[in-house]
């Protein structure tokens, strides 16, 4: 590869990803993705490469703490951002709330598509507690306050996220008790998924 | 993929100055449509110069009560912003209708105005397509057009902008600012994209290496009381095969002031003037609606695949506007 330089008619640079804690530096030719990237420069394969044309959010992975399709984020472009992957949800040997409900719940079948589910979901559940609507919002002015964390808008916040297996009811519930752990960990209001639970 | 220089710009006039004029350069916002087409060759860009730095990630209350939005904020960030939910909930619906989580929180407002047809002969290099190789003929025509314009269309090209977010904007009179090499200007929406003609290749009116910086919202109280609605062929995730942006006023029984625009239905997003020119002044009723649709759709000119849209938008109108007409909670109380 020819040596990083900043000239504009250079077709590769040096960067530095932050990558689940850890300072990565790696010269790129500016046509890797940051899904190659990962996989196949950082050894870091448990972010899926699926249609590779942002189509079923596989490689989904959060950047800067947002869900991001790595398949169509030129790793050159995430120059000095913090991206967290799979690999890097859990604290130690404890997993994070959506890995274990996942488990809990069996929110997958062949399991490929669920480092991203994964990665989405956690983003699902911060953006929901942010307060942004949804597709599935019926009123999206503040006013209305935030929506509930119900079945259907996990089923519309995830749809970004395809399972060829069709293991989507699992997901759905994995998501939703999740969240309530989630909200029970930060002393929030209890959630969907207990209240449905107690009913 | 061609091999492509990068550079990421920190101020307008630099990312201008880097682009130049230069056909092989493009503007690199969230990269989702851009990357995409560059992966399958349709896009061969020799340099990127990335403006997701530039300090145009704001949305500001403008004095006039209007919205100015900066052309690298993300559609995420568009959507959930409180001030676009309460004055325009049309666009915010609009916005949240397209893409997925992860594309909204990528995409940026600028990149989402300029983004390219779905059209699969487009897409498809080794198909003719007038707009990506102009005068190699239009493939969909006389192929799989099941989701391809109604309206506004040529022999040229049938393609639709894929859009949600620009049919709201069209319904809104948005107005778009862009900087080049020689200043600033702007461009109302509903001049910003070329009509298809023989130059289907030819979309927006900005001139040659203009970048977008922002999009002003002019102040409009009917916004206020707006809805979008889109139909897709899944419940969720997919671009619209007919979508109705709307704002209605409706004070004792008579259209006050309407707006109405359609998606999926041409190379642009469609403003119904005639149909709002049908309403206002007259009846809020179910039958004044399907004669005001009706009026704009008698330009429709279906191909043979894709007649069902003129029902389709027909009845969505009808749907929206009766569904805008309804007692709102606070006038209830």
């Amino acid at each position: 590869m020819a040596p990083p330089t900043s000239s504009a008619t250079a077709t590769s640079s040096g960067i530095t990803l932050n990558v689940n804690g850890e300072k990565r530096t790696l010269p790129v030719d500016h046509r890797t993705t940051l899904l190659d990237a990962l996989r196949e420069r950082l050894d870091l394969t448990g972010t899926k490469k699926g249609c590779d044309q942002g189509q079923c959010g596989a490689c989904t992975v959060l950047v800067d703490g947002r869900r991001t399709l790595s398949c169509l984020q030129l790793a050159v472009a995430a120059d000095g951002r913090e991206i967290t992957t799979i690999e890097g949800v859990a604290e130690g040997d404890r997993l994070h709330p959506v890995q274990q409900a996942f488990l809990d719940l069996d929110g997958y079948q062949c399991g490929y598509c669920t480092p991203g589910q994964i990665c989405s979901a956690i983003a699902v559940i911060e953006e929901h507690a942010a307060g942004w609507p949804s597709a599935a919002t019926a009123d999206v002015r503040p006013e209305a306050g935030p929506p509930p964390l119900d079945a259907d808008e996990i089923r519309e916040r995830m749809s970004g996220n395809l399972c060829r297996c069709g293991a989507y009811v699992a997901i759905v519930d994995a998501v939703a008790r999740a969240a309530d752990e989630v909200r029970a960990a930060d002393g929030t209001t209890e959630g969907v998924a207990a209240k449905e639970a107690a009913a | 993929m061609r091999e492509f220089g990068y550079q990421r710009a920190h101020d307008v006039s630099g990312a201008v100055a880097l682009l130049g004029a230069d056909p092989d350069a493009r503007y690199l916002g969230g990269g989702t449509n851009l990357v995409d087409l560059m992966k399958t060759g349709v896009e061969r860009p020799a340099l990127l110069v990335d403006v997701t730095q530039l300090p145009l990630d704001g949305i500001e209350v403008t004095a006039d009560g209007g919205l100015r939005v900066g052309a690298t904020v993300t559609n995420s960030d568009l959507a959930a912003h409180p001030e676009v939910r309460r004055r325009y909930p049309a666009l915010a619906q609009a916005v949240l209708a397209g893409a997925s989580g992860q594309l909204r929180n990528m995409a940026t407002v600028g990149g989402n105005l300029l983004q390219r047809t779905r059209c699969g002969y487009f897409t498809d290099t080794a198909r003719p397509c007038n707009k990506r190789t102009p005068g190699s003929g239009c493939a969909a025509r006389e192929g799989e057009h099941h989701n391809h314009a109604i309206l506004g269309a040529s022999d040229h090209c049938v393609a639709t902008h894929p859009s949600d977010m620009a049919v709201a904007l069209a319904a809104f009179d948005a107005v778009i600012s862009y900087e080049t090499g020689d200043g600033p200007g702007e461009l109302a929406l509903a001049d910003f994209y070329l009509p298809v003609g023989d130059t289907p290749h030819r979309e927006t009116a900005l001139p040659p290496g203009a970048l977008i910086t922002h999009v002003t919202l002019p102040p409009a109280p009917v916004a206020a009381h707006s809805r979008y609605r889109k139909v897709r062929e899944r419940a969720s995730y997919a671009f619209a095969i007919g979508s109705v942006a709307a704002a209605l006023d409706v004070r004792d029984g008579v259209v006050r002031e309407v707006r109405l625009a359609f998606g999926a239905v041409a190379s642009r997003p469609w403003r119904a003037h005639a149909a709002e020119q049908a309403l206002t002044g007259g009846p809020a009723t179910a039958a004044a609606f399907a004669a005001a649709a009706d009026a704009e759709l008698a330009a429709a000119e279906p191909l043979s695949d894709n007649g069902y849209k003129v029902p389709l938008v027909r009845n969505l109108t009808v749907a929206v506007l009766s569904e805008l007409t309804e007692p709102t909670e606070e006038a209830a109380r």
